[in-house]
């Protein structure tokens, strides 16, 4: 008879050793659960706050009436909700065509080459440029030419906010199809132009999509740019080149008065803002879920 | 080597050489594809067999430093030569189906309205192709009812043969195969060889194959490529029982490769 071998973990040393890894794995997870715990409670105070304190004013009136002069109490954000929206859906046709197009340009057909290499450098400059100065360019190029803030320049300050993230995010999706479908669309006898129109930009839409929808919800949230270019009014607005009425310039204002009303109405486009930047996101989410 | 039996070249190939970036791939290959018959390439990893077949429909055009010399002659058109017929009416008339499936992300249907939609063909002409290019790939029992579903819906071995359909849709006169069962399991590929044993008579076939045994199945005739060389072509079961080079008889017995 052979006596079974010590085996290695029961020695008090190793057991010692264990004993030490066990410790440190629990104050691992303890410090990581507290840290989520600290980002989610965050995240649950803002809206929680936005929802106190903006939920009230939440009613038909905010979405059909314009704001009341200061002291006479009710009122709503009529011409900012749908300012933003003309805004936003002004700079989606002019940032997310001209991004898509570069984005299948880098990926498809300028590969490699020195345009390509400066082309995405660039892009990646101006995702990194401060939003004001975006603002302050725009100033620059068409607000002092034309001598009025207008509508048209905070779109455009927008779809240059925009253009660089639909650019690059055309840019990846395009660049995980397959190689094999690309060729398995060129052995068909299929033109390269056709192929990445009805293949390549097909099997990305949903990836591109997400890229668009993450790219508004970005734009959604900024003011800087626009209190250099479309200002606000509080009044309807649908010239092109005139100031136009939008919820975040609206909030930054209304939430610097002095009027309780006014404060009131900035808490409720705080919210209509959170919500809708939060849809925006998760519709994002939904899509890129759906694609893998 | 002399086709048997009657049988004429639909491809001859003189002098081909191949370079990857100056890096030769192709050493001098000749050889004679027979027109309605099954040809499989044999030979061990990396010796050249696709980047051979790849040259036949000019796919190596799309990447830059890619170059091949020599000719190929298709119908005795060197169609190495872009002057003399342009890439992508080439390659309407050699179709090419992959290693791994490649459905296009859109419906079963629309995957093989593919190729003949570029050809112009449309109404009940293109429904009548869809449909006789589904049957040829034996996938029409397994489909018929959702022609509507997406072609990435169906199986490993279902999408191969809705990839053999979209290339038959274009009705091209050579179809290349690059190792089209490598990533299928037994009984998938079992039905892809039946499928393309069944295509001699109609169809000018390459195929590339790591599979001895499924060169000796399928094919008529076999090129044993080793190094980028061909070192011997012949009738299969000349090649298969009686090679007159040593290296293909060690690489048919499994000595190497």
């Amino acid at each position: 008879m052979t006596q079974p071998a010590t085996s290695l973990s029961s020695s008090p040393r190793a057991l010692r050793a264990r004993t030490r890894r066990v410790l440190f794995n629990r104050f691992m997870m303890l410090s990581a659960a507290g840290a989520l715990a600290f980002a989610v409670a965050t995240l649950c105070w803002v809206l929680g706050t936005l929802i106190a304190r903006g939920g009230g004013a939440l009613s038909w009136a905010l979405l059909t009436e314009l704001p009341n002069p200061p002291g006479i109490p009710g009122g709503g954000l009529a011409h900012a909700i749908t300012g933003t929206l003309l805004l936003t859906g002004a700079a989606l046709l002019l940032g997310v065509p001209t991004g898509i197009a570069a984005g299948i340009w880098l990926a498809e057909f300028g590969q490699g080459s020195r345009l390509a290499h400066t082309v995405r450098f660039l892009a990646d400059v101006l995702m990194g440029v401060p939003s004001i100065v975006i603002g302050v360019f725009v100033y620059g190029l068409l607000v002092a030419p034309l001598g009025s803030f207008s509508a048209l320049a905070g779109a455009v300050a927008l779809a240059l906010l925009m253009l660089p993230i639909v650019t690059r995010t055309t840019e990846e999706m395009l660049r995980a199809v397959p190689v094999t479908l690309r060729e398995a669309a060129l052995a068909c006898g299929c033109p390269p132009w056709i192929m990445v129109l009805r293949v390549s930009v097909r099997a990305a839409l949903p990836g591109i999509l997400t890229g668009v929808l993450l790219a508004i919800a970005r734009v959604g949230g900024e003011t800087a740019p626009l209190l250099f270019t479309s200002l606000n009014t509080p009044y309807w607005s649908f010239d092109p080149l005139a100031p136009i009425g939008t919820l975040n310039v609206t909030l930054f204002n209304y939430a610097m008065s002095p009027y309780r009303d006014w404060q009131q109405l900035a808490w409720a486009a705080a919210l209509c803002i959170t919500l809708a930047v939060l849809a925006l996101t998760i519709a994002a989410r939904t899509l890129r879920r759906k694609r893998s | 080597m002399a086709l048997q039996n009657g049988d004429e070249p639909k491809i001859r190939v003189q002098n081909l050489d191949f370079f990857y970036d100056g890096r030769q791939a192709l050493r001098s290959n000749n050889l004679e594809i027979a027109r309605n018959r099954i040809t499989a390439l044999i030979g061990p990893s990396g010796c050249g067999k696709s980047t051979h077949i790849r040259t036949y429909n000019r796919m190596f055009d799309l990447y830059p430093g890619h170059r091949a010399t020599g000719e190929v002659l298709l119908d005795g058109v060197n169609i190495l030569d872009s002057r003399a017929i342009d890439g992508i009416s080439l390659r309407s008339r050699v179709g090419m189906v992959f290693q791994k499936p490649t459905p296009f992300p859109m419906s079963i249907r629309e995957n093989v309205a593919f190729g003949p939609k570029l050809l112009g063909v449309r109404g009940s002409e293109l429904e009548d192709r869809v449909v006789a290019a589904i049957k040829a790939a034996a996938l029409w029992d397994e489909v018929h009812d959702r022609l509507d579903a997406s072609g990435l819906s169906l199986s490993g071995g279902q999408q191969q043969r809705l990839c053999i359909a979209r290339a038959l849709a274009v009705e091209p006169e050579v179809l290349l195969m690059d190792e089209p069962a490598s990533a299928l399991d037994p009984i998938a590929t079992t039905r892809i060889e039946e499928l393309i044993h069944d295509m001699a008579g109609r169809y000018t076939v390459v195929i590339v194959t790591h599979n001895m045994q499924q060169a000796a199945r399928v094919s008529d005739y076999t090129a044993f490529f080793y190094m980028g060389e061909i070192i011997e072509h012949g009738p299969t079961n000349q090649i298969f029982t009686s090679p007159a080079e040593k290296r293909t008889e060690d690489y048919i017995t499994g000595r190497f490769g």
